[in-house]
């Protein structure tokens, strides 16, 4: 572990990228994060901002033909950027594990449930076959499911989605991990089903105290459950501050404008907040200057800095590039220079 | 006045099996739906997966075959009619899509997608069709060089706008949005739920808005229903719903959205926790033996709840 006990993974300067036509675009660019214990970390942002990506490159799932990952990913004083896939294989389901989003197409579909979740359990534990049974029923009750001597027979076409996102929870925790990466966990799930997945994860992880990395597009589920909360936008972290800050005092332009387009209790008749242009695509990305510059072109380019870096506002409260400061929506006061 | 009335609509499908492939049992998808629209209104369907949403919109629309029961509009029954392709009704009624992407011919350009509903049901020269296109373009915010495009070529919410103004071709009397936002990052969604508002105060259109999203839905609708198992088990304005709800389903449903405020989270997974308990223990008292709705009883002018008939003397 690194100087302090309370850091689980340390992650810095990470860049991702991916080639297309020979040249490398970085879809996750200079993430510095940094996960503790007992915490739940949320990673927000928009389709294609890279939060995807750098859940994966903490794991290793990508193909290093296509992508290239820089930087330090520091778990356990190793760097998990440079190990080989054998050596991942002995961390990955015993000290990180993962959540994906959709549960279908995670499981096996000719697998019974029982027998999935054995399978971590074959590979990093030296339990005998009992004992390995009685762990998956125990995992099973775990996370909420009746009747686990049954479900533990079916596949994963029996179960509902709901059930099928706890067979997935129990799966990830079979290792008891250090950390768990889940990524967009309730997307795919109804409200009710929902929150009782978010309460199932709040329990287990005050349980095994382990850090969570929560990977999400909802602010609602961010502010049901997370502890810090990290907005990316165009594959860097823009904003950075625990939850009650964070909705509380947003600083950055474009956690102010999300926050604003949430169709609220309060806005009933309201017009939504909407964020001009759209987000650039990998290879047309500005590489100089504040990335998210062109989506507010009413802000005068001086209130910009030339190399946006991240500037602590107020204790672990940060914030990229100096525009925060001169920001205001466009409807709003001084709009006239524009 | 309501312009159209749906009475007591059900879609049922039949489950074949055993010998000879008859008909075993039926999937009750919907299951005895009644409503009325009125010009200008949003009416909200909301529901978890498999509550039926979907299959009403389709079942008015016409792209479901109904069981039983009458859709009238404007004093007209067109249930299950055999209409002309370009009769009244389905000029006046569209549809938005969830996934506009496979909504839209991928062989086709802007242009021809959305010509199609004028060509099919309003009589224009060229010229005259240009000039509507052009039109219908900037009601939605986009700019004429798109006209040539194809759809592959625009982005999600792009698209979903371009499916807005070819619902909108034919200044129809009401838009079926089944899930039109669901799809969408949350800034892409504000600004096509901001086009449909705008849309609907400058033409007086009805929508009949199909989510599960309750905070879209207490954004956009006037009136809301909220479905389970094929059935209503509560409907009415929007803040009948939202600060008086009397069904459990719709307590249990309202308690589970998150909200953003983080202070307070911890009292409201308490509460949470209580109504879902509650739910567990209580509920065989808001459903009859076979786990169905019981009948929507009024409990105001606008405020109706499923309720059966000795509670109905509680109250």
């Amino acid at each position: 572990m690194s100087t302090n006990t309370n850091e689980l993974l340390e992650i810095r300067n990470l860049r991702t990228s991916f080639r297309i036509k020979d040249t490398y675009y970085p879809a996750v660019d200079n993430v510095s994060l940094t996960l503790r214990k007992n915490e739940i970390l949320a990673i927000v942002g928009e389709s294609g901002c890279g939060k995807s990506t750098l859940a994966t490159s903490i794991v290793g799932l990508h193909n290093s033909i296509n992508t290239k990952v820089e930087g330090e990913i520091l778990y356990n004083n190793q760097n998990l950027v440079n190990l080989t896939d054998t050596q991942f294989n002995k961390l990955r389901g015993n000290d990180i594990g993962f959540i994906f989003q959709d549960p279908l197409s995670a499981l096996n579909p000719l697998m019974r449930i029982g027998e999935q979740i054995e399978e971590g359990l074959v590979y990093h534990t030296k339990l005998n076959k009992t004992q390995r049974e009685n762990r998956v029923l125990e995992l099973l009750d775990q996370v909420g499911i009746p009747n686990v001597q049954r479900v533990a027979k079916q596949f994963p076409h029996q179960l509902s989605g709901g059930m099928r996102q706890r067979v997935m929870i129990a799966i990830a925790l079979s290792g008891k991990p250090a950390i768990i990466i889940a990524d967009e966990p309730t997307t795919a799930l109804d409200v009710t089903i929902q929150a009782q997945i978010l309460d199932l994860l709040k329990t287990l992880q005050d349980e095994i105290q382990s850090g969570i990395i929560l990977i999400t597009h909802d602010l609602g589920v961010v502010a049901e459950v997370a502890d810090r909360v990290a907005v990316m936008y165009a594959g860097e972290v823009i904003e950075e501050a625990s939850v009650v800050e964070l909705f509380r005092n947003p600083k950055h332009p474009y956690t102010r404008s999300l926050l604003k387009s949430i169709p609220q209790t309060n806005s009933e008749n309201e017009q939504l907040e909407v964020i001009q242009g759209m987000v650039p695509s990998l290879v047309k990305l500005p590489r100089q200057g504040c990335r998210f510059s062109s989506r507010i072109p009413w802000i005068p380019q001086s209130a910009h800095e030339e190399n946006p870096e991240l500037h602590e506002v107020a204790p672990g409260h940060l914030v990229r590039c100096t525009c925060w400061k001169e920001f205001h929506f466009e409807d709003e006061e001084g709009s006239v220079n524009q | 006045m309501s312009f159209m009335q749906v009475e007591d609509l059900k879609v049922h499908y039949p489950i074949r099996g055993g010998f000879f492939n008859t008909v075993v049992d039926h999937v009750y998808a919907v299951d005895g739906v009644t409503m009325e629209f009125e010009r200008g209104k949003t009416y909200g369907l909301v529901g978890e997966s498999g509550s039926g949403k979907s299959t009403t919109g389709k079942a008015i629309i016409g792209l479901e075959k109904i069981t039983s029961g009458r859709i009238i509009y404007e004093g007209e029954e067109v249930t299950n009619a055999r209409r002309k392709r370009d009769s009244a009704y389905n000029r006046d009624i569209q549809m938005i899509f969830q996934d506009s992407h496979s909504s839209m011919n991928p062989k086709k350009r802007v242009l021809d997608i959305l010509a199609e509903p004028i060509r099919n049901f309003l009589k224009l020269s060229p010229q005259e069709e240009r000039k509507r296109i052009n039109e219908l373009l900037a009601i939605v915010g986009m700019s004429e060089d798109v006209l040539l495009k194809y759809p592959h070529e625009f982005s999600g919410g792009q698209k979903q706008r371009l499916g807005i103004a070819r619902a909108v071709a034919c200044n129809p009397k009401m838009i079926i949005a089944d899930e039109p936002v669901s799809a969408l990052d949350l800034s892409v969604q504000a600004q096509v739920l901001n086009f449909m508002k705008d849309i609907q105060e400058q033409y007086g259109i009805s929508y009949l808005f199909i989510s599960h999203d309750l905070g879209v839905v207490r954004h956009m609708c006037d009136n809301i229903s909220i479905m389970y198992k094929g059935r209503f088990v509560e409907t009415g304005k929007r803040e009948d719903i939202y600060t008086n709800p009397k069904h459990i389903y719709t307590n249990r449903l309202l308690s589970a959205i998150p909200d953003i405020e983080p202070e307070t989270r911890n009292e409201r997974k308490l509460e949470r926790q209580k109504v879902e308990a509650a739910y567990r223990e209580e509920q065989h008292k808001y459903y009859d033996e076979d786990g169905k709705v019981y009948p929507l009883k009024s409990i105001s002018d606008t405020h109706k709840v499923a309720m059966s008939v000795d509670e109905k003397e509680r109250v």
